[in-house]
């Protein structure tokens, strides 16, 4: 309050020269925040990840130039981490389009009950992923005493050790009952936004339900579409709350994917310079496929504007 | 006559309800099974440890609440810092994303739209990029395992939500109001309180809600800034697993008790939801 700059006040009293809020004035904090927690840390990171740098050891600290890099890169396990982390994104995407597009399609017809579905069909999206791991680890999925093992038990099947014996499908079918429900809403609301009057036309020229999809439902769903594929590839790329919660990225490596990998590095082996420069190839893979997402968007929406 | 040439017809209807009925059976299958693994787990937090455990699994049992009993202390400190974290960052987040949302729709010069996708931008920045310099710097001014730290960075993570969101919902306000306002010599700061702020309250609790979901639910900036003294319930929930013996019933009590607030408040605003978790792409 005390610093506030005094006008000099020998002039005539201009038009009411406080200090005035201006538009731009407004944007600067938040553009501020975000730059000094995203934008400086991620410079911090490229730094560290020029040494080797171990908190073990936090006293020797060379620079190694591309060190860090070249071993990431030479090491052949580490191909598995890249190759789990799209299997892991690219599985759970393909699943949740398909069940979300089923359920959006039967969510799309007039029956009872089918606004308190729609409601509660939210449910698996909003419950902590945390929760999901270890309810679906200990309840449903364990070979000892879960619900699958029994039911495979009670039609004279062995149980199956789902984790153990399938872990990385086990995952993405967890991560898939929580994004599913994601999927199916956005799709809905595109459905719903179906222009009636064409679908009629096309009914009434004949058109089978297959070309009907194909020529009217399709082009009108891409964006619900894209959407969905942008917000999940964004997302499901940065897994570990359920991978942390069920299979700790195990057994071996088989459910570890680029954020495990990067905590396991850092906060298990206090190896600061490499889990910096798998952050670094992380976030430049990312923002790749991000912005090659957006520009593919963006085309459709030109698209559609002009068609 | 009349009745044997409509027979195919009338057939041909009842075909077309039973597969109506069919599918709407289906419908409720599918939702039921998307459902299952939640109400199985609300199921367990009634039950005893060994009935929660027990092959074949228990259907018909007495409820008890012994394990809401028992969980609750341990489960109230964690309660308190995932209120605390998800109030103060959904507010802050306000704080400085609702005047920049307001500026951005209210007052758009060329360069707004790269502004907002610049925003947009900084979630495509994966946790793991920038969380070792986070871990270094709390540590050195002593934010590790505090609220504020978790604050700040949940803060971060919702930001250019509320920014975008905002943004969708304030460019909805004819600029008419403004105008007539303008004319009657309102300043900006004016036109924020008096227009933009009441006229948006929709926008900003269903904003609001989904803030608060995604910092409550939100679980590596926890379990890699905090340990203990301000260990939110992801962090609760996911160390309970490393416990030995049974302790499923116990579990999923407290598991109940993190996601019901949740599911209800989901429930209540999935429409706005929906809009918001597409950033306003879908409406």
């Amino acid at each position: 309050m005390t610093t506030v700059p005094v006008t000099t006040t020998n002039a005539p009293p201009a038009p009411r020269r406080q200090l005035r809020l201006t538009p731009v004035a407004l944007i600067w904090p938040a553009m501020l925040y975000l730059i000094v927690t995203t934008q400086v840390p991620f410079f911090m990171t490229v730094y560290y990840s020029f040494f080797r740098y171990n908190l073990v050891d936090p006293s020797s600290r060379p620079f190694v130039g591309l060190e860090n890099y070249r071993n990431l890169l030479s090491d052949p396990q580490n191909l598995r981490i890249l190759i789990n982390t799209v299997v892991l994104a690219g599985g759970t995407l393909l699943i949740t389009l398909v069940i979300g597009a089923v359920l959006a399609t039967l969510l799309n017809r007039d029956f009872f009950g089918r606004a308190l579905l729609r409601t509660l069909l939210i449910s698996s999206f909003l419950v902590m992923p945390v929760v999901t791991a270890v309810v679906w680890k200990n309840m449903l999925l364990s070979p000892t005493s879960g619900l699958l093992a029994w039911l495979a038990q009670s039609v004279g099947g062995t149980p199956v050790d789902w984790l153990g014996q399938y872990p990385m499908l086990s995952v993405i079918l967890m991560i898939a009952w929580e994004w599913t429900p994601f999927a199916a809403l956005i799709l809905l609301t595109g459905l719903q936004s179906l222009p009636e009057d064409q679908m009629e036309a096309a009914r009434l020229d004949g058109a089978s339900p297959m070309q009907e999809f194909r020529h009217i439902v399709l082009p009108h769903w891409t964006q619900a579409i894209q959407v969905v594929v942008l917000m999940e590839t964004i997302a499901l790329l940065q897994v570990y709350g359920e991978i942390y919660g069920s299979t700790s990225g195990g057994p071996g490596i088989a459910t570890t994917n680029l954020p495990y990998f990067i905590y396991q590095k850092a906060f298990a082996e206090y190896n600061i310079g490499l889990a910096s420069a798998a952050g670094v190839l992380t976030v430049i893979f990312t923002n790749v496929l991000a912005v090659y997402l957006l520009r593919l968007i963006g085309r459709t929406a030109t698209r559609n504007r002009e068609g | 006559m009349t009745t044997t040439s409509t027979s195919p017809a009338v057939r041909a209807r009842r075909g077309f309800h039973t597969r109506r009925w069919l599918l709407t059976l289906l419908t409720y299958l599918i939702t039921a099974v998307f459902l299952f693994p939640l109400a199985w787990m609300i199921l367990a937090a009634f039950k005893t440890e060994a009935q929660a455990f027990a092959t074949p699994p228990v259907v018909l049992f007495t409820p008890t609440l012994d394990n809401f009993h028992r969980a609750w202390g341990a489960y109230l400190p964690a309660l308190t810092n995932s209120l605390v974290a998800a109030l103060g960052s959904t507010l802050l987040a306000f704080v400085l994303g609702l005047p920049a949302a307001f500026a951005l729709a209210v007052y758009p010069t060329r360069r707004a739209q790269g502004v907002l996708t610049w925003m947009l931008s900084t979630k495509f920045m994966p946790a793991v990029g920038v969380i070792v310099p986070l871990f270094l710097l709390f540590r050195n001014l002593h934010l590790l395992d505090t609220l504020p730290g978790l604050i700040l960075m949940y803060t971060t993570m919702n930001l250019p939500l509320v920014v975008w969101m905002m943004h969708s919902y304030l460019t909805e306000i004819p600029a008419a109001i403004y105008e007539a306002a303008k004319v009657d010599g309102a300043s900006v700061g004016q036109e924020f309180f008096r227009i933009a702020l009441p006229l948006s309250m929709p926008g900003i609790s269903a904003t609001a809600l989904l803030a608060l979901i995604f910092a409550w639910n939100e679980v590596f900036f926890a379990l890699n800034l905090t340990s203990s003294a301000a260990a939110p319930l992801s962090v609760f929930i996911g160390q309970f697993k490393t416990s030995q013996g049974l302790f499923w019933a116990q579990l999923s009590a407290a598991a109940t008790l993190t996601v019901l607030p949740v599911l209800v408040f989901g429930w209540i605003a999935q429409r706005q939801l929906i809009r918001g978790l597409s950033f306003g792409a879908v409406k």
